[in-house]
């Protein structure tokens, strides 16, 4: 099933290579067909997807014996959403592109490419063919961007990638390491590693062959791919390749680097470095809070500073992501004196996994959106618009709902990922918590900012001429706003896919929770 | 009655239905729209009615019901082991409100619907309106804290939407914005205090029929030590408070109520000065027990204060407008001053009274004042009406009751709660009360202003367009004149008369003036003690009654009006370019005051400019430190390749083997020279060779 | 008569030595053709001076003198047909003018 998920795009792709060139409305068609199939199938995963049962459709062939690699795919509560969400984005981001005319067949092929690697990072379970995925999900993404890109493509494409990679290289050698000290890749079997300690040790053994404190050595590793998702996600100070990718990329590209790419990095969190690296995450978790809590306020900063509509949006990314962070931190964060720790740290987890949903859905919402504006006028200067909802009262109306979603108004989504992240966060790490709320009121202050430069004031009269947006713009705002009223209203279906695996989580980090209770009260 | 609270629910769902359908209306439909939206709103109102009925019993002992309160909690969504209830409430304290809100609206509505009448997004105005009384019933409505939260959000959304409602105009766009963020600071406060009270109790239901509501643990969370040397109880509702001072424009918060009179006059009168507003007041009365929970701590004193330094502040900028709404804002600014101070110094009867009589008298005040808006063509500048008294005499007499009201003159509504107000805190701190009767004298004065530069003397206006600033104003900097609202972008003349409105304007008019003369006689004790304390908090002490505070209370009053019939009724305007009478005895003072104590360009120098800074500042760390950082890598990586390049490849490699190469072809060319071709030379060279190893044969 | 060894073996230095400075020292290639051929006899000289001494009990060096004779023989012929093709390419037997194999 899983395997057929992954690997339906990448049929699509070679389907689309099969075609001529210049039969662009069926390469269209054959794209956005591959696309559509696996979200069907990725509906069918989530509705049959049972919390409770752990890792399930699990897939397990023995692949390359002698390195011990097998092919190993399953979803969780970590997982299903994200690959619902990229099921969700990718034919939007598709639609999205249909009027596109400049090299239809390599533009949409990338596309699937992209979709099949997205699609196997959230499913793979063995870091061996996870790296493949990981890494395909780059290659794609640096041709869109180097081929269809604006002015600054190069540089940004460049930027994108070699950053991307440097992490990528890190990662890759953080664990090779640990490799060498496990002979395995796999990461439910390096999880129960870790939990049972013989990770540890074996760590501290290899460090000693190689003459090193076996601390330090546990330490360079876990840096070493912290690193890799640190710039994926992107925390604070690895985020500067973010804005000018988004900027630069087409829409498309934006949504989908927006929506799944920097999920991947967070996803890393959650399914890497926080079950393979305990130790060593929770020894260093009050740097990590405190660059979580410097993307929240610098990035909803920075955002206020932009005058680029697109990279006013791209910035506001690394604000929502910082607010994901932090409450994946809080649940490593030691809290003694916190009574109900274990429903704190999952209020956190689970508030963080529902905002990875949460701003997928809304940041494609707002890239698109921008896409519509920037194919109409050709600008993305802030100034350069202005009254635009006198002659857009549907474009308006729709980047209105995205923007309050993306600002946390209850009855959205964002409210509800938003609120528990800072329900579980604020007893157990007080200040950061506290001080990041006024990101909150940054992150209002430019969104709103920006809807005033855009819709509201008198109407630049260079657009009077614009048409609002057509059929099947609508069709793709109204597939978001969708998700964003359904979660905003009710999001328990949501939060009891994720809920289970986030306590499992939680409970590595507070292994005697009935002790702690009992000497506490 | 448990059946009634779960019906609870049903009270925002019609308005949030009608808004529903609004956004899928298309323009044109007017009449329908209206029709959906009243409807609703009627329907919802006697919902609220039933209920509000269904309460009177309580709380009393009586026969029939022993109940405090009904309530019922629902599960949300789950998570970790525990799960997040929301719930309805059903106590005086919701169904007065609640009535209140839904009663007002439904008259509100029914005036939009002519003051709104010429303009084209008609539908989207009801859409916002109804989603408005939706988010507000939902509010009051609301047994949970984050619920209660929920919905605060959405109703600052609404007054958002609908301060921008004429969003061309970028006084507006700017006023909406101003009024999301300043409410926005204070909602952080109010976030903040939700985490702590959900932390420390475990819940945000506010009350549980178990008994461990947040509510019901106030007692508990007061023996905790808090922060700032508060209880625990103590500082959440000081972080709740905040949320309030933010809401209910508290200073310094205050600075959006005003320019939120940017939106259409119905919008004013039903959420900026009748509910919304009120909404943190009202949060403060619903979150009474925290509060009060710890009789040691600083938060009733500072409740106390703020109110009270608000109430004067705004009712001294009141008395220099010139602009007919902001008047009234700043007005409501005081009077919700009013009601936290009654709340403050411990009365949460006489600040619950007081938003009930003043959501009607003011929604009364701030509708006439659209009517004269509409009567004299989109004109808000009292310096160019006058005289309206014989064009429009029903406004005119409703206006009357309710300046009256306002001024707290008996029998009106406003003279009973004021003066509980002014009772409670006169024995809890002289000083505030004295500050309190002080603004209630400013509140007299200034509203009797308003009543003869508005409806007295000669029509001034009607007068082609003439350069607005006086010479005064040249010579103290510029005075902060009103600019009319401008209406889907026409342009009025104001050539003709004002005109008397149509009934669908002036009968919410008369039904709210009826109530602005009859409400008050709920709270009076000569009626068989005061039915309202009663109703709401029979448990809490009545003040002692005090002839003094009673008469003084009065006296200022009608000490306000006479001066105020002395600057302004004795000697009309004549015309509207002359300066304000009192403009001409203290020209700085009034300078300043309709500057509004230069508090706007404070925080433009202050607040603005350092966020401003703060994200220029961290759009240069980006740009510069950050990237530079990644620059100064890339060109160190560059530096190193070249390095390898041309130091390592190039000269070591390439050089080392192309010298090598070099040389062995040298050498060649060396050796070739041997290789003559002669024959003989290499024979000679073989005999030589022979003759050596003989040589060395014979004698080695 | 009893000639002693060295005799001969002196003589046939004496005719290695003049073929040798024939060889080296002429400019006509015919006459450096002679030479070698003295310097062969030179040595075929030696070989039968060594047999007729007994300093080889079998025939070899009759053997070897008689091939050394026919193979002398040959080499002056294909050495003078070699002389005769320089001739007609370089219209001379001047062994200083043959220098195209020079590197």
């Amino acid at each position: 099933m899983l395997s057929l998920i992954t690997f339906t795009p990448l049929l699509g792709a070679v389907a689309v290579l099969c075609l001529p060139k210049t039969y662009e409305r069926s390469i269209k068609v054959v794209s956005l067909l591959a696309s559509v199939s696996s979200l069907l199938l990725a509906l069918c995963v989530w509705s049959r997807f049972d919390p409770s049962a752990g890792l399930m459709f699990e897939e397990r062939i023995p692949w390359i014996t002698a390195l011990n690699v097998d092919y190993r795919l399953g979803v969780d509560g970590l997982s299903v959403a994200m690959v619902l969400l990229t099921a969700i984005i990718m034919p939007l981001a598709l639609l999205a592109h249909w009027k596109h005319d400049r090299n239809v067949k390599l533009f949409f092929l990338l596309f699937l490419l992209l979709q099949t690697g997205m699609f196997g990072v959230f499913t793979a379970l063995n870091f061996f063919h996870w790296f493949i995925f990981w890494e395909l999900g780059l290659i794609p993404m640096y041709f869109l961007i180097k081929i269809w890109g604006a002015e600054d493509r190069t540089y940004a494409a460049f930027k994108f990638f070699l950053y991307t990679l440097a992490g990528s290289v890190t990662m890759l050698l953080a664990f090779a390491f640990i490799y060498l000290a496990t002979n395995s890749f796999d990461f439910i079997d390096l999880r129960q590693k870790a939990a049972s300690g013989e990770l540890t040790a074996a760590i501290g053994r290899l460090a000693t062959s190689l003459h090193m404190n076996p601390t330090v050595f546990g330490s360079l590793l876990f840096w070493g791919a912290f690193l890799g998702f640190a710039i994926k996600v992107p925390i604070w100070p690895f985020h500067t390749w973010l804005p000018d990718a988004h900027t630069q990329a087409p829409t498309g590209g934006s949504m989908v680097l927006a929506a799944i790419l920097l999920k991947m990095g967070v996803y890393g969190f959650l399914r890497i470095i926080l079950p393979i690296f305990p130790d060593q995450v929770q020894a260093h978790v009050n740097i990590l809070l405190l660059l979580a809590l410097a993307s929240i306020i610098f990035g909803a900063f920075a955002a206020l500073a932009q005058t680029d509509f697109k990279r006013l949006v791209a910035y506001s990314s690394v604000n929502h992501m910082g607010y994901a962070m932090l409450g994946i931190f809080a649940t490593v964060a030691a809290a003694p004196n916190v009574a109900d720790v274990v429903n704190e740290k999952a209020a956190a987890l689970n508030g963080a996994i529902l905002q990875m949903f949460n701003h997928g859905i809304s940041s494609a919402a707002l890239f698109f959106l921008v896409g519509v504006i920037y194919e109409r006028t050709h600008t993305r200067k802030l100034e350069d618009y202005g009254g635009l909802r006198i002659i857009l009262p549907v474009y308006t109306g729709i980047l209105g709902i995205s923007m309050f979603s993306s600002l946390g108004l209850p009855g959205l989504n964002g409210f509800v990922g938003e609120f528990l992240i800072f329900k579980g966060s604020f007893p157990i790490v007080t200040l950061v918590t506290a001080l990041a709320t006024i990101g909150l009121v940054v992150t209002a202050l430019f969104l709103l900012n920006m809807i005033q430069k855009v819709c509201f004031g008198p109407l630049n009269e260079r657009w009077s001429g614009l048409r609002d947006m057509t059929g099947r713009e609508i069709f793709i705002g109204a597939v978001l706003m969708l998700f964003m009223f359904w979660i905003g209203i009710y999001p328990a279906p949501f939060l009891n896919a994720s809920n289970t695996a986030a306590l499992h989580l939680v409970h590595l980090f507070q292994k005697v929770p009935e002790t702690m209770m009992a000497l506490g009260h | 009655m448990s059946e009634l609270v779960r019906q609870q629910w049903l009270i925002p769902l019609f308005p949030l239905a009608a808004a529903a359908i609004q956004s899928l209306l298309k323009r044109p439909a007017r009449k329908l729209s209206a029709t959906i939206c009243i409807g609703a709103m009627g329907i919802s109102c006697v919902l609220t009615l039933r209920a509000l009925f269904a309460t009177f019993g309580f709380g009393r002992g009586g026969e029939h019901y022993e109940v405090e309160r009904v309530i019922w909690n629902f599960t949300w969504f789950s998570f970790g082991n525990t799960s997040l209830s929301l719930g309805f409430i059903l106590d005086p304290l919701t169904a007065g409100m609640a009535a209140m809100v839904a009663f007002v609206s439904f008259w509100i509505f029914v005036n939009a619907t002519g003051y709104m009448s010429s303009d084209e997004n008609f539908t989207r105005f009801f859409c916002f309106l109804s989603l408005f009384g939706a988010s507000m019933l939902g509010l009051v409505v609301s047994n949970n804290l984050l619920l209660l939260f929920m919905c605060w959000e959405l109703v600052g959304l609404c007054s958002y939407l609908l301060i921008g409602f004429w969003y061309f105009k970028p006084s507006a766009a700017a006023a909406m914005k101003k009024a999301f963020i300043t409410t926005r600071v204070g909602d952080i406060g109010f976030f903040l205090g939700i985490l702590l009270l959900y932390w420390q109790s475990g819940t945000l239901s506010l009350y549980t029929p178990e008994g461990t509501g947040a509510l019901q643990q106030a007692g508990k969370l007061a023996t905790l030590t808090g922060w700032w040397g508060l209880s625990m109880a103590g500082t959440i509702a000081f972080l709740l408070f905040i949320g309030a001072m933010g809401k209910s424009a508290q200073f310094p918060l205050h600075v959006w109520l005003p320019d939120a009179m940017e939106g259409p006059t119905p919008v004013s009168a039903l959420i900026h000065a009748a509910t919304m507003v009120a909404a943190g007041v009202f949060m403060v009365g619903r979150m009474y027990p925290l509060f009060t929970a710890q009789s040691h701590d600083w938060v009733m004193t500072f409740v106390m204060w703020i109110g009270c330094f608000t109430a004067v502040f705004s009712a001294t900028i009141a008395v220099a407008q010139f602009d007919i709404k902001r008047v009234l804002a700043y007005s409501t600014c005081s009077q919700l001053g009013y009601m936290v101070m009654g709340l403050g110094a411990g009365s949460l009867v006489a600040g619950q009274f007081h938003l009930l009589t003043h959501a009607f008298f003011k929604a009364l005040l701030f509708l006439g004042s659209g009517c004269v808006i509409i009567g004299t063509h989109h004109e808000q500048d009292m310096r160019k009406m006058g005289g309206l008294r014989k064009y429009m005499p029903i406004t005119f007499w409703c206006y009357l009751i309710g300046t009256l009201a306002l001024c707290g003159i008996p029998p009106f509504a406003g003279f009973f709660s004021k003066d509980e107000i002014l009772l409670a805190t006169y024995y809890r701190s002289p000083w505030a009360w004295g500050l309190g009767t002080f603004a209630a004298f400013l509140t007299a004065f200034y509203m009797t202003r308003q009543i003869f530069l508005v409806f007295f003397g000669p029509w001034r206006g009607g007068r082609p367009e003439a350069h607005p600033h006086s010479q005064l104003a040249e010579a103290h900097g510029e005075l902060d004149v009103p600019h009319g609202e401008a209406h889907g972008g026409e342009v009025h003349l104001h050539a003709h008369a004002p005109h008397e409105i149509p009934w669908n304007m002036w009968l919410p008019l008369v039904v709210l003036s009826a109530f602005a003369l009859f409400m008050g006689w709920l709270g009076t004790p000569w009626l068989g003690g005061n039915l309202f304390h009663h109703y709401l908090a029979p448990e809490e002490a009545v003040p002692q009654h005090s002839d003094f505070v009673l008469w003084l209370s009065i006296g200022v009053g009608l000490f306000g009006i006479v001066l105020g019939w002395l600057v302004y009724g004795r000697k009309p305007l004549q015309n509207a370019l002359d300066d304000d009478p009192l403009a001409l005895t203290t020209p700085v003072m009034f300078t300043v005051l309709n500057r509004k104590w230069y508090i706007d360009e404070l925080y433009e120098v202050t607040i603005i400019h350092f966020t401003t800074a703060g994200a220029t500042f961290f759009r240069l760390v980006d740009k510069l430190l950050v990237d530079g950082c990644l620059h100064a890598i890339a060109w160190i990586a560059w530096g190193l390749s070249q390095l390898f390049r041309w130091g390592g490849d190039e000269l070591v490699i390439n050089g080392g083997f192309d010298a090598s190469c070099e040389s062995v072809r040298l050498g060649g060319k060396v050796l070739a020279k041997l290789q003559s071709g002669r024959v003989q030379d290499y024979f000679r060279v073989l005999s030589l060779g022979f003759a050596i190893l003989l040589l060395i044969y014979f004698f080695a | 008569m009893n000639v002693p060894l060295s005799n001969y073996l002196m003589l046939s230095a004496f005719l290695f030595a003049i073929g040798l400075c024939g060889a080296l020292s002429r400019k006509n290639a015919i006459i450096v053709l002679m030479g070698i051929e003295i310097m062969f006899n030179a040595g075929i000289l030696n070989l039968i001076a060594f047999w007729h001494y007994k300093l080889f009990v079998a025939p070899t060096a009759q053997m070897f003198a008689i091939f050394a004779i026919s193979i002398a023989a040959a080499e002056s012929a294909v050495g003078l047909a070699l002389v005769i093709a320089v001739y007609r390419h370089y219209k001379s037997v001047d062994m200083d003018e043959m220098k195209s194999l020079q590197g």
